[in-house]
């Protein structure tokens, strides 16, 4: 049955979009540009309130920001600075540094980790560039987790005002062998499994995949069945380079994974993955997302190479399998089938819990595709945007 | 009183259209101005100084009279021209990035 609407967020190069449409899918408004000319890596809306709305902004002239709507998108303001509000305590203190991403190196933390290794084998301090990945919790509007760059996870529990590492993850031990890829040491997935409230998961490009069974305090690596090339040790703990992974609402101890080569799943939590790329024509690739209502069914887009990053034969093509992989069936219909040459990078693809389930993504070349019918058709939302980083959607009651 | 120009982004996040008018206490030094600009509008605070070290982001720069006063030791006072507010005290972005 389709609900009332839905409200889709678009981070982009050079700002962030908000389009909306009712439960038919068919016409939508677009609002925009929201904070014009900044890097804008990802809006989340919290599902315990959906009118509560944080955005990660970034610049290189001016670094993080971040900014939380309390109206679905209307109006925006960084945490603890709300206009009219006061900005410090009757103490005189600053009430919420909301930009503020340090390192916990404390000795009281346990984990007084402080150099990662760098290109060239040498240890590389921690430095803090930006949040690629905001996850607001499944209960609490007020309590967000962030991913960011170099690698780790953060967590705030009062609204966006204040941020704390979660150490555990980098400090449980394989921190100092993580390096950077090409795109950044990136923490860039964050899934918080729905049966169990201790239980969430972490990836990050060239490190791997991470879990925690007691809420974020300590974290191992499950990366066991990964293949990467040029990686000497077949059974690496950690330094394959992961590119998404996503997770089966109603199965949440299955996983799949778009690894930088291979399409992954994992029925046991993470504890070992299979391959699942089947006939896909190419197993690289940046996205994966699954059905919100059928586990088995699941979508990516195959990109040609790393070497190239558009899919190949010019043929923009959404893949699914219906039997949760290694049968896959290209989805064409109302994607440019020549002459495309654009990517569509880790964090632009996702799907509504409307019925029948819609899918959403965006390129790197402005369009955002949407489908309102599991992936049978496609058509763009909007076509001119700036390059899309992430696109998240809300199901609107 | 301190005249300070923000670049865009910069007025954007402040909220404000034009030049920053500010009063400083004690010597007007670069780090005297920057911590009245952060106490000003603490929405700043993290986008001109990195939040840990205080040090000046690499793609931002100082300009007072003329001059690129970025590798100047912050705490160096600032001209009187700038001091009497006669002249601005520039915070100029990078042009740079696409």
């Amino acid at each position: 049955m389709a609900g009332t609407g839905v409200r889709v967020l678009v981070g982009t190069r050079k700002g962030a979009f908000v389009l909306t449409s009712d439960g038919k899918r068919e016409k939508w408004d677009v609002s925009g540009p929201h904070f014009g000319g900044w890097e804008i890596y990802h809006v989340k809306g919290s599902p315990a309130d959906p009118n509560r709305i944080y955005a990660s902004q970034t610049s290189g002239w001016f670094g993080q920001i971040i900014q939380r709507s309390d109206d679905g998108g209307k109006s925006w303001y960084q945490p603890g600075l709300k206009p009219g509000e006061p900005t410090k305590s009757p103490e005189g203190m600053q009430i919420g540094e909301s930009n503020k991403f340090v390192y916990d190196t404390s000795p009281g933390s346990g984990k007084p980790l402080t150099t990662h290794q760098w290109y060239d084998g040498t240890q590389h301090p921690w430095e803090f560039k930006r949040v690629w990945h905001l996850e607001p919790s499944l209960t609490d509007p007020d309590t967000v987790y962030a991913g960011v760059e170099d690698a780790a996870i953060f967590r705030t529990t009062d609204g966006g005002k204040n941020w704390h590492e979660l150490a555990g993850l980098r400090g449980h031990g394989s921190g100092p062998k993580w390096s950077p890829g090409a795109g950044g040491m990136g923490l860039h997935t964050i899934l918080l499994d729905p049966k169990n409230p201790r239980r969430m998961y972490a990836a990050i490009s060239s490190a791997g995949t991470f879990r925690t069974d007691d809420g974020g305090t300590t974290w191992k690596p499950i990366n066991r069945g990964l293949r990467s090339q040029y990686i000497p040790d077949p059974n690496a703990e950690v330094g394959h380079c992961v590119h998404r992974i996503a997770m089966s609402r109603s199965k949440p101890d299955t996983l799949f994974m778009q690894k930088h080569w291979d399409v992954m799943r994992t029925d046991d939590a993470g504890e070992s993955w299979r391959e699942v790329s089947g006939n896909l024509p190419t197993d690289f690739g940046f996205v994966v997302d699954v059905h919100a209502h059928e586990p088995e069914t699941i979508y990516v887009v195959p990109i040609k190479s790393d070497s190239e990053h558009y899919p190949p034969d010019g043929k923009l093509r959404v893949y699914r399998s219906r039997t949760g992989g290694n049968d896959w069936e290209a989805l064409t219909n109302g994607l440019p089938q020549r002459d495309c040459y654009v990517n569509v990078l880790r964090d632009a693809m996702t799907v509504d819990t409307l019925d029948p389930c819609g899918i959403y993504f965006g390129t790197t070349g402005g369009q955002v595709y949407a489908s309102s019918n599991a992936g049978d058709r496609w058509f763009p939302i909007v076509r001119d945007l700036p390059p899309v980083l992430s696109v998240e959607v809300q199901a609107l009651a | 009183m301190i005249r300070v120009v923000l670049p865009y982004h910069l007025k954007n996040l402040a909220h404000v259209d034009g030049e920053v008018e500010l009063s400083v206490p004690g010597a007007a030094t670069v780090r005297s101005v920057i911590d009245a600009l952060e106490v000003r509008y603490p929405m700043l605070r993290g986008t001109i100084r990195d939040h840990v070290t205080r040090e000046r982001r690499p793609f931002l720069r100082f300009f007072v009279c003329q001059e690129d006063i970025s590798l100047d030791s912050p705490d160096v006072p600032l001209p009187e021209p700038v001091v009497t507010g006669a002249e601005p005290f520039l915070i100029i972005g990078a042009i740079a990035g696409g």
